[in-house]
C-alpha cells in the first residue's frame, strides 16, 4: 500500500507499514534512552530528570543528568541512527544484505584513523573526527579500487582485507602508547557510548548533518539503483551521480558514527535486516533502519551497564554478540537462496 | 636445499639484530662458551628464545596453512581465516586470566579446545546451504566468528588493567615475551602435529581428486578430514600460545610454497613449514629496525607485508564464485 503526499512541487511516496515502523522504533528508542538517563549508581525518577532538564534540577542532578547520562544517551541514540542508515543504503545499493559498511572495511579504517589521531597527537574530538573520516575515505577507496567492478561477494572479501589492515595498523599504535593511553584506545576500538561527552555529540549530529540531508533526498533513487546498473542507467542517465552521492554519504555517516563511539559492531548489518524482515522486501526506507540502529545501540548499551552489574561492558561486545549470528545467519540464507 | 639455507640465515639475523647491539662474534661465543658476559645475557636469554619461538610458531602457521588449503581445497582457508588464531587467543587469555592457569602446557590445551571449537563452528557455518563450503563463505563465517571472538576477547581483557597490560602485546601476536620453558614445552606439542600433517600429505592428495576417487584408491574421507582437522589445531593452536594470534603467515606462505613447488603436498606441505619459519623470523627482525629504537610486533609486520598478498590473490584468481 502506498500513499503519495504531494506539498506544491514536490511529492513524496510513502508506505503507511514503513512510517509506521519508523515512528515505533524511534518512540521505544526514545523511551529506552530516557530509562537510561533514570538507571545507575545514582537512580532517579523521570519527573526528577525532566525538571533537570529543564532547568529546575540541583548541581548534584544536573552533575549526573546533564554532563554524564545525556550526552552518553544521546550518542548512542544517534549512532546507531547513523550507523542504520548507512547500513540500508549500502545494502540497497549494492543489492546485497552482507554489503554493510563494517563488513566492507568502512568501519575498521575509520577507527584506524581515530586511534591514529588519539595515540600520536591525543588531540579533541573534532580532530578525532577528521582522523576517522580520513581513514574511511582511504579505506574505502582502497575498497573500491581493489574491487574495481567485481561482485558484491568480492567487495566483502576485499573488505576483509582490509580491515585486516586497518586492525594491525589500530594495534600497532596500541603497543606504542603509554598502557593508560593504550587501554583508552582499546575500548575504544571495542565500540562503546560510556563517558561520552557533548564534544561526542556534536560529532555524530555533525555525520548526520551532513549524511542525513543527502540520503532522504536520494532514497528515491535507490528503489531504481535496486534495478541493477544497466537498469537503473537506460532509466535515468544521470543515477551514477546519485549513487556515489549516497555512498560518500553512507561512509560519511559510518566514520562519524565510528569517531563518537567507536566500531559498534554489526548494527549496520542488522538494522536494515531487521527492517527488511518485518516490512516484506517491497518496500524499506532508511528513516525506519536508522529508528532501529538507535534502537539497537541504546538498548545493547542499556543491557551492557546493567547485564553485568557492577561491571560495565563495552556496547560493542554485545552488539558484536548479537549481530555475529545474525551476519551468519544471513550468509546461509543468501547461499541458500543462490544455490 | 637453499630453502633450508635461508632459514638458517634469517635464524642468524633474528640472533643478532635488535636494540641491544650484537656480533656475531659475541653469538658464537654466547652460544659455544658463555661466560656472563652482557652480550651472553642478551643472546642466551632475550635472542635465543625469541628466535626459537619464531621459528616454531612460523613453521607451525605455515604447515597449519597448507593442511587447511589442501583439505578444503580453498585458497583463501588460512588459520586466520578460519577462526582458529582467534578461538585459541580467546580460549588461551580465558584459561590464563579467568581460570588462572599458568605454564605454557597447561594453556595450551584450551588454546587446542578454543581453536577446535572456532573451526568446528566456522566449518559448519559455512557448509550449511546447497552449494556448501565456497571460498566466499568460508572467509565471510570466519570473519564474522572472529569478529564475535575479538570482542569478547576484549571484553575479558578491559577489566583491569594488569589483565590488559600482560595481553595486549600477545594479542597483537608478538615474540618478545617469548621465554625458554614456554619455547620448550610448545616443541612436543609442535612435533606431533607436524607428524601428524606429514603422514597426510598423500591421502591429501589423493582426495584432491575428489571423495569417490579417494575411496576407489583406498583413502578414507571421513578419517583423513578428522585427522586433517586436528593437525590443524594442533598446529596453529601451539603457534598461537607461543606467538599469540599472527594472522596472514597460515594464509600467505601455502601459495608461496605451491608457486615454487606445484600442487603436489608432498612438497607443499614440508616447504609450507620451512617458509612459514622464514617469513616470520623475517617479519620480527624488520619489525625490530623498522622504527628503532622502539620494536612492532611481529603481528603488525605480518599483517602489514601480508593482507596486500591476500588482496593481490583476491584480484588474481577468480577465486571460487567470484
Amino acid at each position: 500500500m502506498t500513499a503519495t503526499v504531494r506539498a506544491g512541487r514536490v511529492s513524496l511516496r510513502v508506505e503507511p507499514a514503513s512510517v509506521l515502523l519508523g515512528a515505533a522504533a524511534w518512540t521505544a528508542a526514545v523511551a529506552v534512552a530516557l530509562h537510561a538517563v533514570t538507571v545507575g549508581d545514582y537512580p532517579m525518577p523521570l519527573s526528577t530528570v525532566l525538571d533537570t532538564l529543564a532547568g529546575h534540577g540541583t548541581l548534584l542532578t544536573y552533575d549526573v543528568v546533564v554532563r554524564n547520562r545525556l550526552p552518553r544517551a544521546l550518542v548512542a541514540l544517534l549512532v546507531g541512527a547513523a550507523l542504520g542508515s548507512a547500513g540500508m543504503v549500502l545494502q540497497r545499493i549494492a543489492r546485497n544484505p552482507l554489503v554493510s559498511p563494517d563488513v566492507i572495511g568502512v568501519g575498521a579504517g575509520a577507527s584506524a584513523g581515530a586511534v591514529v589521531v588519539i595515540v600520536v597527537a591525543g588531540a579533541g574530538a573534532t580532530a578525532v573526527a577528521a582522523g576517522a573520516l580520513t581513514g574511511a575515505v582511504v579505506a574505502s577507496a582502497t575498497v573500491y579500487a581493489v574491487a574495481a567492478r567485481g561482485a558484491a561477494h568480492r567487495l566483502v572479501l576485499i573488505g576483509i582485507g582490509v580491515t585486516a589492515l586497518a586492525n594491525a595498523a589500530a594495534s600497532f599504535l596500541l603497543t606504542r602508547s603509554d598502557r593508560y593511553a593504550a587501554k583508552q584506545a582499546a575500548t575504544w576500538l571495542v565500540g562503546d557510548v560510556a563517558g561520552r561527552s557533548w564534544p561526542d555529540v556534536l560529532t555524530v549530529a555533525a555525520g548526520l548533518a551532513i549524511g542525513a540531508p543527502v540520503v532522504l533526498l536520494l532514497t528515491r533513487h535507490l528503489r531504481l539503483l535496486e534495478l541493477g546498473d544497466d537498469v537503473a542507467r537506460s532509466l535515468d542517465g544521470r543515477i551514477g551521480a546519485a549513487r556515489a552521492a549516497l555512498v560518500a554519504a553512507a561512509v560519511a555517516l559510518t566514520a562519524l558514527a565510528t569517531a563518537a563511539a567507536g566500531p559498534i559492531a554489526f548494527v549496520a548489518l542488522v538494522a536494515p535486516q531487521i527492517v527488511r524482515r518485518v516490512l516484506g522486501p517491497r518496500s524499506a526506507g532508511v528513516l525506519p533502519a536508522a529508528g532501529v540502529g538507535a534502537l539497537v545501540v541504546v538498548s545493547a548499551d542499556l543491557a551492557a551497564r546493567r547485564l553485568f552489574s557492577p561491571d560495565e561492558l563495552p556496547a560493542g561486545v554485545l552488539t558484536a554478540a548479537v549481530g555475529a549470528p545474525v551476519l551468519l545467519y544471513l550468509l546461509v540464507l543468501v547461499s541458500r537462496r543462490s544455490g | 636445499m637453499g630453502l633450508t639455507l635461508g632459514v638458517v640465515a634469517a635464524a642468524g639475523l633474528s640472533l643478532l639484530v635488535g636494540i641491544q647491539p650484537v656480533t656475531p662474534a659475541d653469538v658464537v661465543l654466547a652460544l659455544t662458551a658463555p661466560a656472563g658476559r652482557p652480550a651472553d645475557a642478551v643472546v642466551l636469554h632475550l635472542r635465543v628464545p625469541r628466535t626459537a619461538a619464531g621459528l616454531l610458531a612460523g613453521a607451525g602457521l605455515g604447515l597449519a596453512g597448507a593442511v587447511a588449503q589442501g583439505l578444503t581445497r580453498n585458497p583463501l582457508a588460512g588459520p586466520e581465516v578460519l577462526g582458529v588464531n582467534g578461538g585459541a587467543a580467546l580460549a588461551g587469555v580465558v584459561a590464563i586470566a579467568l581460570v588462572g592457569v599458568g605454564p605454557l602446557g597447561g594453556y595450551v590445551w584450551f588454546c587446542f579446545a578454543g581453536a577446535a571449537l572456532a573451526l568446528g563452528a566456522v566449518l559448519a557455518i559455512a557448509s550449511a546451504g546447497r552449494d556448501g563450503a565456497t571460498p566466499v563463505k568460508i572467509a565471510m563465517a570466519g570473519a564474522a566468528v572472529s569478529a564475535l571472538l575479538f570482542s569478547l576477547t576484549s571484553a575479558i581483557v578491559l577489566r583491569d588493567h594488569d589483565l590488559f597490560e600482560r595481553f595486549r602485546f600477545w594479542l597483537v601476536g608478538s615474540l618478545t615475551r617469548a621465554d625458554l620453558p614456554i619455547v620448550l614445552q610448545a616443541v612436543p606439542f609442535l612435533a606431533a602435529g607436524t607428524v601428524l600433517a606429514l603422514a597426510l600429505t598423500r591421502p591429501l592428495d589423493a582426495a584432491a581428486l575428489g571423495d569417490d576417487a579417494a575411496r576407489s584408491i583406498g583413502a578414507r574421507p571421513a578419517l583423513l578430514r578428522g585427522s586433517a582437522i586436528a593437525a590443524v589445531v594442533v598446529l596453529a593452536g601451539t603457534a598461537t600460545a607461543v606467538a599469540g594470534p599472527v594472522g596472514f603467515v597460515g594464509l600467505v606462505v601455502p601459495h608461496a610454497a605451491r608457486a615454487l613447488a606445484g600442487a603436489a603436498n608432498v612438497r607443499v606441505l614440508p616447504l609450507s613449514a620451512l617458509l612459514g619459519a622464514l617469513v616470520l623470523l623475517l617479519a620480527d627482525v624488520v619489525g625490530r629496525v623498522v622504527l628503532r629504537p622502539e620494536e612492532v610486533q611481529v603481528g603488525v609486520t605480518a599483517a602489514v607485508l601480508g593482507a596486500p598478498v591476500f588482496l593481490y590473490l583476491l584480484r588474481r584468481r577468480r577465486v571460487g564464485g567470484l
